[in-house]
């Protein structure tokens, strides 16, 4: 691929700038992420900074829930398109290793994504 | 029956689905848009953010204000969720049950103006909420149960 995939955070509120902050903080990393936020928005606003946001290239859309209008809007813009993916419950184990992992395809990248947001929830013992 | 009548341009979200929801102890959400009625796969999408405990029932205007008795008359708690003032008005017109309405969130579109910070009407939609109102139909803009219920004549 030519080019580093990008990661667009579709949040609530201003979690998904707190979260690349987060990002930029561990890795310094400060190019691979771009937030949205739903604040504000009805599903047309909210299509329409996607389409600011995302413009023509590939991408994958991290969801903060697996409900509600940041998902609705994300998975309705990206419908039709094979060259952006979705993954939800966002969390920023997930971020740290898709900024290092970019040089695939949207799938590839929000599979990854994923399983390494999936290891990162555990229960250890106080 | 229904515990509330809501206008809410994002249809189903957290705010309806937890913040509504868990108070109201919601056991069905009634989400009446005629486009979303028209297409499965949206309606696969609003699921998604819905507990399968809650059944979600999409309906057109005509076939809301068909079966409203019956949502009424159901021994579980329930919401009606309409995208605009047109559609829940349309709603109302054709049900004598609609007695409240609460404006849940309806933002920012050219020619609407602000009226509260999640509320923005055209004067169109104004004169419709009034028309509601002159009705004996309570209208007050409330995003979450916690805030205070405005009433219309607050922000119109």
């Amino acid at each position: 691929m030519s080019e580093p995939l990008r990661g667009v955070i579709v949040s609530h509120a201003g979690l998904a700038e707190a979260m690349i902050g987060a990002v930029v903080a561990i890795t310094g990393v400060s190019d691979a992420l771009i937030p949205v936020s739903n604040e504000g928005c009805d599903r047309q606003a909210l299509f329409n900074n996607l389409t600011a946001a995302v413009g023509t290239r590939p991408a994958v859309l991290f969801i903060d829930l697996p409900g509600g209008s940041c998902l609705t809007g994300a998975v309705s813009y990206a419908r039709g398109r094979s060259d952006l993916a979705v993954v939800t419950g966002v969390n920023l184990a997930m971020l740290l290793d898709f900024v290092f992992h970019r040089d695939v395809t949207p799938e590839a990248a929000a599979t990854r994504a994923a399983a390494a947001g999936t290891r990162a929830i555990r229960t250890p013992a106080a | 029956m229904i515990k509330l009548f809501r206008i809410d341009d994002r249809l189903i979200h957290g705010q309806v689905v937890v913040g509504w929801g868990q108070p109201l102890n919601i056991a069905f959400i009634v989400l009446v848009d005629d486009g979303v009625r028209a297409s499965p796969w949206e309606q696969d999408l609003y699921r998604m953010g819905v507990p399968p405990e809650i059944e979600v029932i999409f309906a057109s205007i005509a076939e809301a204000a068909a079966r409203l008795e019956i949502w009424d008359k159901d021994a579980r708690a329930g919401i009606v969720l309409a995208p605009d003032v047109a559609t829940l008005g349309a709603l109302a017109e054709n049900c004598h049950r609609v007695t409240r309405v609460n404006i849940g969130g309806i933002h920012h579109r050219p020619g609407r103006t602000e009226r509260l910070r999640f509320v923005y009407l055209s004067d169109t939609e104004v004169d419709q909420l009034r028309r509601l109102a002159a009705r004996g139909i309570e209208v007050t803009a409330q995003d979450v149960p916690t805030a205070r219920a405005v009433p219309l004549t607050e922000f119109t």
